[in-house]
Formats: structure tokens, C-alpha cells, sequence
């Protein structure tokens, strides 16, 4: 399980690898080839890589061009300077002119640590996706990094994805499981209640269900890696089947994965459900394992509510 | 097209984009009577399009970045076959294609914009893709200059210049007034040409609303090698409507029945004076 890539390098990898077959594909940084691990690309395809300086809301538009000018852009920037202050170019010149942009948020959530609120990008999930048509991507581990990544070459429009900065231990064991954009993946199946988890939270929810394991609870957890378009299906199952609902991630509770479940379990399937999440303050400083411990996203945390919850 | 009769195309417009505006009651009058020479330079002269293919990969672009002003770029696509003149009768009206700003659903219309700071960008990514790909197409960028305040504008303007897009045009349409009154008093541009020169393009000033003018400069581009170029065209807000012209009202105002039968009949008696020239020659 120990893993020493992170996922912007395996984004990086799988590009490098898809290049040789596809001379549209494209790598755009904002002064983030070093922090996106992109400098390889930047190399290998010089042709293929623009720099554009510290400028987000240049990259989006000049990505836009390159679209419509047949080119598959990748945009790598970090997340929360892409999320937010190149929020009107994303909704104009990528999501209503439809171009085929691909927005790839790096150091996301509260992996840059210590560098504060400025840095942070909890609220980035929430942004995104009250943008009509733009699909939202978070992969759990390496594999699933690598296998959406040849997805998203594949798929033809705005897609924004969130990776944070450092090495994450695996969640999958290896790549061999099917990846669909807008398809949750079960990661355990379970009768008494159903953790749904995205991101880098994935591992701390499969974490949380060997501990109900241990309790004699039959929990499920879902790896919602599209929040948009969201696995409705897979919700309402889970609601159906399992009656109680956690969800997790490394985001604002306002807006997020938790806020988009919430959506469509009140309207549709009513059930008792929390939402774990970074609460509506600047979030404190420290490694991420330290900021998800102080906020409660850990497997203990989870376990503790889970039997909360059932106890009632 | 001959200088004569893009003059009397020009009239041509501006009388159709009045007529819309009027029976829509809404549009921004003012920027688009400004621009409607520029744009009949480039869409009946200078520009390599093919109504019939709005798609025709070598086709040469334009992107509206003053979206705003849309109402000349209707009139324009719609008498150039990219769709039905009848159309012109929905703009704005309840689900409509022909909205207040362009919109990509309607042939001839390379990006939605109307968000002003966006189309220079846009434009740096084609020119960058077809410079990269070895295309001849020209990207041609046309922006208010209120717009010029925004940020978005100068971060482009670096990257146009950074990546040397020869087959870059863009054009400001300089009539020194927005929404609230002079460019100058809102947030002033001054010296502007120095700015955009500093930021490394070639830059040209022309009187934008001179067809002979606008014409032999367009044709020249590139102007120098290796460096995009920026049209400082000084127009007239409301030009060819004389109780329009200079006044920042304009900038979204709607004629009533009565100016609008004045504007009418002055951009006719222009149109007959651009026929009897014609013959002349």
C-alpha cells in the first residue's frame, strides 16, 4: 500500500505516454511546470507545452482557443488559484462556448498545509460545479489518477479535477476495475450503512470500514471520483439498501460532495445522513493528516458516527 | 468589395442594426454603430471566410471581445448568408439564438463572449495553435477600449507578444466613452499606444471609421515581423447618427419612432451619395 508518486506526476506519466500516439494533446502551466510535475512533458513535447506565466485567468482563456482550434488542453495550475480567480473564464469561454478544456487543480484541498487559507482550496468542488456542463473529477489513489487520465483524453468537453500535492497511500489495489466518468465505484459492498468518500478521503473511508468490520458492521463505501454529473443511481441505492448515509471529503461542507449527495437523498430518498467536511471557517494550518485529524475526517471519526448513527 | 461600396454597406448596417435595435428596444447603439466600418472592412474585404462553411478550418477568425456590441456582427452574418435575415427579428426577444451577445449556436460565431477581458486570450490560444500548426489563418481580436481596464486584457497582450503571434490582429475600438461617461474620467488609458508598444506589439493608429483607411492598413498585416499587431482605431460613438454621435447616453439606448425615421434618413441620403459616387467612378 505505501506509494511514493503523487498523482500530478502519474498525470504527467500518463500524458507523456498518450503523446506518442496524439500530437493535439497539450499541457498549459502557470509557472506550475516544477509543482505540477509537468516539467517532462514540458520537455519531451516542447511543441505541446505553453507557458503562461502567473496569469489564471490567461491559461483558461488561451486554452479555450487552443480547443477550438482542435487541441486537447490540459491546464495545470494550482487549485485554488484556478478555481477561483479564473472562475469567469471557466463558465464562459470553457463551460458555455463548450470547449473541450481539461482544468487540472493541483496542490488541492489542504495539501500545500501551511501556507494558509490563500492556499488552501476547499471551496473549489463548490464552485465548479453550479457551472452548468462542467464535469468534476476527484481519483482516490495513483491507479485511479492514471486511469482518469486516459479518460479525460478521451472525453470530449470541460472537465475540472482536483489532485492534492503529495504521495497518497493506494486505495485500489491495482488498475484492473473499470472507470467511468459519472459511475461511483463500490469499493465494499455493505448492508447497514454506506460511506461515500472522494478524493484522498477514499482511504480514510476503507479505513473506517475494516473498524465497523471489527464492530460487526456491514458497511459500504463508495468512491464518488465524478461529483459531476453525480452517481444518483449509485446514491439512492445506498439510501435504499443500507438506510444511513456518511459522506466525507477534503472541502468546505458547504457545496461539496456532501452537499451534492444531500441534493438528491432529501429529494428524492430521504434518509439519516452527516456530512464530514472542513466546517465554515479558514482551515487550520498543518499536514494533511493533521488537518483531516483536527477536523474529524479520520477513521475513528467515521466509525464513531457510523455506530452513532446506528444506535438510534 | 471596392472602398465605395463597402462605404454604402457600412450604411447598409448601420440602418439594419437601428431597425433591430428598435423593434427589439434594446441594444447597445452607441459601440456598435462605432464599430460597423471595422467590422464591414474585415467581413466584406479582409477576412477569408466562406458563409458556407463557417467551420472551413482555414478560415481566418474573429472574436468579439466587446460581446456587447454585437448588434453590427448580427446584421453583418445574416447579410453574408451564415443565417436568414429574417432572423434579425427575434434579437433578444424569448428564445431567441440572436441574444445581446454573441453566441456560439449561430454559425459564423466562434466563441460565446460578453465578459469583456476574455477575447484576447482567446484569440492568443487559436494564433498559438495555428502558428504551432503551420495554418495561415489570421486571428483578428476586436475589444472596447473601456475593456482595456481589465487585467484579463494585459495578460494576453504579454502572451500575444511573448509567443510572437505575427497572425494576431487586434483592434480597439477607441471611441473614448463607456457606460458611464469618458474613457478618461472612468479609469484613464492614456498614453495607450505606449502601453500596448511597451507590452511589445506593433501598433498602428488609424481612423476607424474611414474605410479607404482601415482597408490598406488591414491588408498590410503583418505590420512586422515576429510581433502581433494592435489597430488603434479612433471612431466616432454613435457614428453616422448625428444626435448619437459623442454622446455616452447612446452607449445603450433605444431609438424611439421618431429618431429612429431621423437616423434612417440621414444613413440613406449617405447611402445615395456612396451610389452616385460609385457611378461616378
Amino acid at each position: 500500500m505505501a506509494n511514493s508518486i503523487p498523482n500530478r506526476q502519474v498525470i504527467c506519466d500518463t500524458l507523456l505516454e498518450l503523446s506518442k500516439g496524439d500530437r493535439n494533446i497539450m499541457v498549459l502551466a502557470s509557472d506550475s511546470s516544477g509543482s505540477a510535475a509537468m516539467a517532462p512533458f514540458a520537455k519531451a513535447y516542447p511543441d505541446q507545452f505553453v507557458e503562461v506565466g502567473i496569469a489564471e485567468q490567461n491559461i483558461v482563456g488561451i486554452a479555450a482557443g487552443l480547443a477550438h482550434s482542435g487541441k486537447k488542453p490540459f491546464v495545470t495550475s494550482p487549485a485554488c488559484f484556478l478555481s477561483m480567480r479564473s472562475i469567469e473564464q471557466i463558465k464562459v469561454d470553457v463551460a458555455y462556448s463548450a470547449t473541450n478544456v481539461k482544468l487540472v487543480g493541483i496542490s488541492g484541498g489542504v495539501s500545500y498545509g501551511a501556507l494558509g487559507m490563500s492556499h488552501h482550496s476547499v471551496q473549489d468542488i463548490a464552485v465548479a460545479r453550479a457551472i452548468p456542463g462542467l464535469a468534476v473529477v476527484l481519483p482516490a489513489d495513483r491507479h485511479e489518477t492514471k486511469k482518469m487520465t486516459e479518460a479525460l483524453v478521451q472525453y470530449e468537453g470541460g472537465v475540472y479535477v482536483r489532485i492534492g500535492r503529495n504521495p497518497v497511500e493506494d486505495s485500489y489495489e491495482s488498475e484492473n476495475y473499470e472507470f467511468v466518468l459519472g459511475k461511483a465505484v463500490t469499493m465494499r459492498e455493505g448492508r447497514d450503512i454506506t460511506i461515500i468518500a472522494v478524493g484522498e478521503t477514499v482511504r480514510v473511508a476503507l479505513d473506517a470500514e475494516a473498524a465497523l468490520k471489527e464492530a460487526g458492521v456491514s458497511c459500504r463505501v463508495l468512491n464518488m471520483h465524478t461529483i459531476k454529473p453525480l452517481d444518483k443511481e449509485a446514491i439512492l441505492k445506498a439510501a435504499e439498501e443500507t438506510g444511513y448515509i456518511i459522506t466525507v471529503e477534503e472541502h468546505s461542507i458547504h457545496g461539496g460532495l456532501g452537499a451534492a449527495v444531500a441534493e438528491v437523498i432529501v429529494q428524492q430518498r430521504p434518509v439519516p445522513m452527516r456530512i464530514l467536511g472542513i466546517p465554515d471557517e479558514p482551515a487550520i494550518a498543518g499536514k494533511t493528516s493533521e488537518v483531516f485529524d483536527h477536523y474529524g475526517i479520520s477513521a475513528a471519526n467515521i466509525t464513531k458516527i457510523a455506530l452513532e448513527m446506528l444506535s438510534r | 468589395m471596392d472602398i465605395i461600396e463597402l462605404k454604402a454597406k457600412a450604411a447598409e448596417i448601420r440602418m439594419a442594426l437601428l431597425k433591430m435595435i428598435h423593434n427589439a428596444k434594446t441594444g447597445h447603439t452607441g459601440g456598435s454603430l462605432s464599430n460597423t466600418d471595422i467590422l464591414t472592412a474585415l467581413y466584406y474585404r479582409v477576412m477569408k471566410i466562406d458563409p458556407t462553411r463557417p467551420k472551413w478550418e482555414d478560415r481566418d477568425r474573429f472574436i468579439a471581445s466587446k460581446g456587447h456590441s454585437v448588434e453590427s456582427l448580427w446584421c453583418i452574418l445574416a447579410n453574408l448568408g451564415f443565417f436568414p435575415e429574417e432572423e434579425l427579428k427575434t434579437f433578444s426577444q424569448y428564445g431567441t439564438r440572436l441574444i445581446g451577445h454573441p453566441n456560439n449556436k449561430v454559425p459564423g460565431i466562434e466563441m460565446n463572449t460578453g465578459a469583456l477581458g476574455h477575447g484576447l486570450a482567446i484569440s492568443v490560444g487559436m494564433a498559438l495553435a495555428g502558428k504551432r500548426d503551420g495554418k495561415g489563418y489570421r486571428v483578428y481580436c476586436l475589444m472596447g477600449d473601456g475593456e482595456q481596464a481589465e487585467g484579463s486584457v494585459w495578460e494576453a497582450a504579454m502572451a500575444g507578444a511573448h509567443y510572437k503571434l505575427e497572425n494576431l490582429v487586434a483592434i480597439i475600438d477607441r471611441n473614448r466613452l463607456q457606460i458611464s461617461g469618458s474613457t478618461e474620467e472612468v479609469m484613464g488609458l492614456e498614453p495607450l499606444e505606449e502601453k500596448w508598444a511597451a507590452f511589445g506589439w506593433n501598433v498602428v493608429s488609424i481612423d476607424g471609421n474611414d474605410m479607404d483607411a482601415l482597408v490598406r492598413t488591414f491588408e498590410s498585416v503583418p505590420t512586422v515581423s515576429g510581433k502581433p499587431t494592435l489597430f488603434m482605431a479612433n471612431t466616432v460613438k454613435g457614428k453616422g447618427v448625428s444626435f448619437a454621435e459623442n454622446v455616452a447616453h447612446w452607449h445603450h439606448h433605444v431609438p424611439n419612432d421618431e429618431q429612429l425615421e431621423l437616423a434612417l434618413a440621414e444613413l440613406s441620403a449617405a447611402l445615395e451619395r456612396y451610389k452616385q459616387e460609385g457611378q461616378v467612378q
